[in-house]
């Protein structure tokens, strides 16, 4: 029983870490229409910079916030002067953010060594909580929790607000956007800077269950790629279900049956690539 | 004193190797009418995609009410002031009708009566009934009306239609006709490509025709109306 309790809570970790990788990365992808490959190495930096944080100012929250802008900006940046020099190029494109991920990568390991780095757990989150005498992991709780909401306020933004739907516009229809007057390459650097802001601060929030170490970026990239062929590019409700149903499926697959995990975690994507290609919330039409 | 609204001035465009349009110049003038005509494959719609910028020119030059705009974006033509409404409507299918229109909206300065959600919803009444409806599920017509309201939020100092009355139900081509009248009666300049001369040439004040990428018409509507030879020769029905 106690097996099933805490692989469930690790799987639904799992699943609200990957949502926040794999909103931005998602959103990215469907307005931009380019697979972001930096943004696994945008997690991991984003944990290295909350360890740096954390050795100053010893508050997790703020770290992942502070984290998250510092990567934000990174993306911006990178978006403003590297990715729109490439506009139209999209294979250009996707191969320079491949290759910032290999200098992130590279630039992780000289500034913070090769061992992993362990980012220790609030205080007040270190005690199991106990419910009908069954403990419950209390950070893996609060990690569930800051998925949830982190996803109600992207859903708020993107359903309910004029900025979101001139997002949404942009994916349908990017000419059409561009036509009707929507600034489309501002909402890009913007939803670039949103996604690795995601991601950053999703890397210091794993980092009481991931730790920070050199290949944190190519362990998370393929599960974003995967959450988001699952869901469908652009569906911030697929991005939502597919990482739950990723976390699941890696959790799980890894405890149960550890050689074929991987075997388990591409399967269900193959799948659904064959008999709805564009995920499970994909937009039809495009 | 008449202004023009639109110049094209030696326009040429490519796509990729295959010169489309050869030199094309002609001229709106403000608060007119012009029917762009032409066979298919004549280069209309890729004169539209010149002007709102989607295939830039390989040369010549398109103003705006005097301003060159010939090398902008998309997002900046429309800003100066062309709203566009394309062939096949494209309106965003799963934005809903308000979202459609709210996006596209542009203030522009000096506009007596600015386009509002509510001037919209009452210039098409369907609309109303639909705000809350995904723009994806609304019939032909109604996208049509979605698509020419969403390019009239923008506020626009001169109005791009591509085949308006594309595949719609003779009783919605006449109401889209009656919307385009009204427009031109509040003052709005317009280029109108159509296949359906008749609509066309009940709109029209002045009338441009292309064939095979070349102006070979370029005067009133009642000049090329009585001219059934040139309808013949480059329209080629009657």
């Amino acid at each position: 029983m106690q097996f099933w309790i805490i692989q469930t809570l690790n799987s639904l970790a799992l699943g609200g870490l990957l949502f926040l990788l794999s909103a931005g990365f998602s959103l990215i992808f469907g307005l931009m229409r380019i697979a972001n490959l930096t943004h696994g190495a945008l997690f991991m930096l984003g944990a290295y910079i909350g360890v740096t944080i954390l050795k100053f100012v010893p508050n997790l929250w703020l770290a992942a916030v502070l984290a998250g802008l510092v990567v934000a900006l990174l993306g911006a940046l990178l978006e403003r002067f590297i990715l729109r020099a490439l506009a139209g190029n999209a294979l250009g494109q996707v191969l320079v953010t491949l290759g910032f991920a290999f200098i992130i990568a590279d630039f992780c390991l000289v500034m913070w060594g090769g061992d992993p780095i362990p980012v220790s757990t609030p205080e007040y989150l270190r005690l199991p909580l106990i419910v009908a005498g069954v403990p419950f992991p209390s950070y893996r709780l609060a990690v569930i929790g800051i998925a949830i909401v982190t996803a109600v306020a992207l859903y708020l933004l993107m359903e309910r607000t004029r900025l979101g739907a001139m997002i949404r516009a942009g994916v349908d229809d990017m000419q059409m956007a561009r036509a009707v007057g929507i600034p489309v390459s501002k909402l890009f650097t913007l939803v670039f800077a949103l996604g690795a802001a995601l991601a950053g601060a999703g890397g210091v929030i794993g980092g009481p269950i991931l730790s920070a170490y050199p290949g944190l970026d190519a362990d998370m990239l393929p599960l974003a790629l995967i959450v988001v062929i699952l869901g469908g590019v652009g569906s911030l409700v697929g991005a939502f279900a597919g990482s739950f149903i990723i976390g699941f499926i890696y959790t799980f697959g890894t405890a149960l049956l550890p050689d074929l995990a991987y075997v388990i975690l591409f399967l269900p994507m193959i799948v659904v690539i064959a008999f709805r290609p564009r995920g499970l919330f994909g937009r039809q039409t495009a | 004193m008449e202004t023009d609204a639109l110049t094209l001035t030696g326009i040429n465009a490519l796509y990729g190797d295959s010169h489309v349009l050869h030199d094309v110049s002609f001229t709106v003038s403000a608060g007119r009418v012009l029917a762009l005509l032409g066979r298919n494959g004549a280069g209309k719609t890729t004169c539209m995609s010149a002007i709102v910028g989607f295939l830039p020119p390989r040369a010549g030059e398109i103003r705006l009410f005097g301003e060159t705009i010939t090398h902008l974006s998309p997002e900046v033509i429309s800003r100066k002031g062309i709203g566009f409404v394309p062939q096949g409507r494209r309106v965003f299918p799963t934005l809903t009708v308000r979202e459609n229109l709210l996006v596209a909206q542009q203030n522009r300065s000096g506009i007596d009566k600015p386009w509002t959600l509510e001037r919209v919803c009452e210039l098409f009444p369907r609309l109303q009934e639909r705000l809350a409806q995904h723009a994806g599920s609304l019939s032909g017509g109604e996208q049509q009306m979605l698509a020419i309201g969403r390019a009239l939020m923008g506020n626009p100092r001169l109005l791009l239609m591509d085949e308006p009355s594309e595949g719609l139900a003779p009783l919605i081509v006449a109401e889209v006709g009656r919307t385009i009248a009204r427009l031109k009666s509040e003052g709005q300049s317009i280029v109108l490509v159509e296949q359906n001369i008749k609509l066309a040439f009940d709109l029209a004040d002045d009338c441009v025709m292309l064939n095979t990428g070349r102006v070979v018409f370029a005067g009133t509507a009642a000049e090329a109306r009585g001219n059934a030879a040139l309808i013949i020769q480059h329209l080629g029905v009657y």
